[in-house]
């Protein structure tokens, strides 16, 4: 009985004690909202009167269950034009985090970073780098990285210049209803396991859809990830990485770019009006010495998608330029590098494939797929062919489940629990 | 390294007692005081009784200010060969920047129940009393290199270096190997902050020493500098650059790995270091930055350290291609 009024009591604790910190603009309003920032407890809010705000000095929120919310994606902004300190705008380490309806600006480095996480919502939530997208803008719009539950929901993003959403090395992720553009990867899911990312539009950046996996990291192996109903049009924004940047490599002009992982599952997107290509399945590029990791791409799903005038004008960067030398413009919708492990490519050969599946896609008039066969092309020259039989890939796939994300003890991957978190 | 900290013994006993006592129940109270005088640590004149100097062997940089470290514990730490020393509930280590007899801030580390405590204190002009800043300051601070802009980390940024493997705060500093320095060990443990002096206690080389090879050196320097973020189950962990002094790995210590997410921090630099080629490693050129977006350590810098740069310079240009 004692243990049941304690449980009771606990339960009561949130609501009861919930403080709301009230945050207005003016000269003092960086260390006020920094000061409440520290001191909200679980259940507190932190409260963004419409405004803008000049933040010189990163942010950061580490304690559980607080929620930081404005008036709205264009009525409350945190500048950092003027920023001195910190590598990001704001620093979420606390779990159970729900950013709401407000917008921040021109950061040095990354925007909104979310590090070891448990829990962490960003909900109508703009990163943006204003004027001309350049190589000088923070490299992440919205970053949360070796992080479980992620929820980011209605978010916009312009202007980074690596990814603008960008979930890496985490896990149980949704992203949906979410809007990038300008920036060099529209969103990027990278080292992670279980995503669905879907209802999204991507425009105008220089690749669209981005999944990779990389090596010598904490968490690689990516795996379960889903991506439906999202648009990726006219991603043709000429690519503004610092060297030394692996989205470096993306053609301007690439709708979707799945690089190694395992387990992908593609359906009812819409591609089109990329220049370089529609969506192109490729082995990890660079040299890398890490037994643990498999460079291959595996079990790719493409199914119930629409291709529209992808590739008609591949770019001139190194890949792009690669596209152009073997397909010719227009490439074909969807292209594989072709790179499997050598052992079977000296057993089964190439066109042989049996751990993809690519089926009822509408590519109207345009060539389906192309095989653009690199192990040919850069190993065993005399044998280089492109090909474009769409039917190697046939595997036997079956749908990947919908992830399930908890946020504060609600299941938000369920609508109810949602809506009562957007409000 | 010993002159220093026989000097810091000597000022004790000279200036004579400290009028004031440690409180306590200030070091484990749920709110910080609103004023560093409130803990009792010391006065204008001398430390309190139970309150001991000390250094550390090879130090973070921070804007060439001069440091002054000192703890408290209510009973000594089992003096363990690996990883930071297991101080009892009521130790405070408290840390002072200053440049010369201006004193800036003072950050201290409270063991409580709950965990370790993070709080920055800003001295006032006149170096009399110290008030709790818990968001932090930008200052200028004159500095023997000219104005210093000063960043005082607010209570969260304490958090984002003294970050241990379980998201809770921890000491950095004060591991048995970076305590050894000077005969150093042995003063602690009289003074009851360490249980013994073992026969078998290990030693972080000091990176100031000239006399060292550079590779040692540059080990020492980066495990000070770095290692508290980047070291598996710290903040930069998710980079896979490791450089705390245990690691052996080349490519965990940057050599011809590539970087993951450093963005324009890269400096369109292709790896973290390239035996023999400093200009064209990327740790180099974010030890040179003053670029928010760009600099290492992120936190804690506001001006290049020259010496630092041309130790890890020289280290990356030894390194066999």
């Amino acid at each position: 009985m004692r243990h049941l009024a304690v449980a009771v009591a606990l339960v009561a604790a949130g609501p009861l004690w919930a403080e709301t910190f009230l945050i207005t603009p003016g000269p003092a309003a960086e260390a006020v909202l920094q000061e409440a920032l520290i001191l909200a407890q679980a259940g507190d809010e932190v409260v963004l009167a419409a405004g803008r705000y000049d933040i010189r000095n990163q942010l950061s929120l580490a304690n559980d269950d607080v929620t930081l919310r404005g008036a709205g994606m264009a009525a409350s902004v945190l500048s950092f034009k003027g920023q001195t300190g910190g590598a990001e705008g704001l620093l979420v380490t606390g779990n159970g985090a729900i950013l709401k309806d407000f917008a921040v600006e021109d950061t040095k480095g990354d925007a909104i970073k979310a590090k070891g996480v448990d829990g962490f919502a960003a909900i109508r939530v703009r990163a943006e780098w204003t004027g001309e997208p350049k190589a000088e803008n923070g490299s992440y719009g919205i970053y949360p990285v070796q992080s479980t539950n992620v929820l980011l929901d209605g978010v916009v993003v312009r202007g980074a210049s690596d990814a603008g959403i960008y979930v890496g090395q985490s896990q149980k992720i949704i992203v949906r209803n979410s809007r990038a553009e300008f920036n060099v990867a529209g969103l990027e899911i990278e080292n992670c396991y279980f995503a669905d990312v879907f209802d999204n539009t991507l425009t105008n950046n220089t690749g669209g859809l981005l999944v990779f996996d990389l090596p010598d990291l904490p968490q690689q192996g990516g795996h379960d990830i889903r991506f439906f109903r999202n648009k990726s049009y006219a991603n043709n924004t000429d690519n503004f990485a610092p060297e030394g940047n692996i989205v470096g490599l993306v053609p301007a002009g690439t709708g979707m770019l799945v690089m190694a992982n395992a387990d992908i599952e593609i359906f009812e997107n819409q591609f089109s009006d990329n220049k370089s290509v529609g969506l192109i399945i490729a082995a990890y590029v660079k040299d890398t010495e890490d037994a643990n990791y498999d460079i291959h791409p595996r079990r790719i799903h493409i199914h119930n998608n629409v291709f529209a005038a992808n590739g008609s004008d591949p770019d001139g960067s190194e890949f792009g330029a690669l596209l152009r030398e073997l397909f010719g413009a227009p490439v074909p919708q969807i292209v594989w590098d072709g790179v499997i492990p050598l052992w079977r490519w000296a057993t089964v050969g190439a066109a042989s494939d049996v751990e993809h599946s690519i089926h009822d896609n509408d590519f109207g008039d345009a060539t389906p797929y192309g095989n653009a066969d690199f192990i040919g092309k850069f190993g065993l020259t005399w044998l280089h062919e492109v090909t474009y039989e769409l039917s190697e890939h046939s595997a036997e796939l079956t749908p990947l489940v919908p992830v399930q994300v908890i946020i504060r003890g609600r299941d938000v991957s369920h609508r109810g629990a949602w809506a009562e978190m957007a409000k | 390294m010993r002159f220093a900290l026989a000097l810091a013994l000597a000022l004790v006993l000279a200036a004579g007692p400290a009028m004031v006592e440690v409180n306590d129940a200030a070091i484990l109270a749920r709110y910080p005081p609103k004023t560093l005088s409130e803990f009792g640590f010391f006065d204008a004149r001398a430390l309190a009784s139970g309150v001991v100097p000390y250094v550390i062997a090879s130090p973070l940089f921070s804007d060439y200010s001069d440091k002054d470290r000192y703890i408290y514990t209510p009973t000594p730490a089992p003096a363990a060969l690996v990883g930071v020393l297991d101080f009892p509930l009521g130790t405070a280590i408290i840390k002072t920047f200053r440049y010369g007899d201006h004193k800036v801030e003072t950050r201290v580390l409270l063991h409580q129940a709950g965990g370790w405590k993070a709080y920055p204190y800003l001295w006032n002009e006149a170096g009399t009393e110290a008030m709790l800043a818990l968001a932090g300051a930008d200052l200028s601070v004159p500095s023997p290199r000219g104005p210093v802009a000063y960043h005082v980390p607010n209570a969260n940024q304490c958090k984002a270096c003294h970050e241990g493997p379980d998201k809770a705060i921890t000491p950095i500093g004060p591991k048995l190997r970076n305590l050894n320095t000077g005969g150093q060990l042995a003063l602690l443990a009289a003074a009851g902050v360490i249980d013994a002096v073992p026969a078998d206690a290990p030693a972080t080389p000091e990176y100031r020493d000239a006399t060292l090879a550079d590779d040692v050196r540059a080990r020492a320097y980066l495990d000070a500098n770095c290692a508290h973020c980047h070291a598996p189950g710290h903040p930069a962990d998710t980079s896979g650059l490791f450089l705390n002094w245990e690691e052996s790995d080349a490519l965990r210590l940057g050599i011809n790995k590539r970087p993951v997410a450093a963005g324009k921090g890269s400096g369109d630099l292709q790896f973290d270091v390239v035996p023999g080629d400093p200009g064209a490693s990327i740790l180099l050129y974010r030890m040179q930055s003053l670029d928010p977006g760009a600099m290492m350590p992120e936190l804690g810098r506001g001006v290049v350290h020259d010496e630092g740069v041309e130790l890890i310079r020289a280290w990356i240009a030894g390194l066999d291609q």
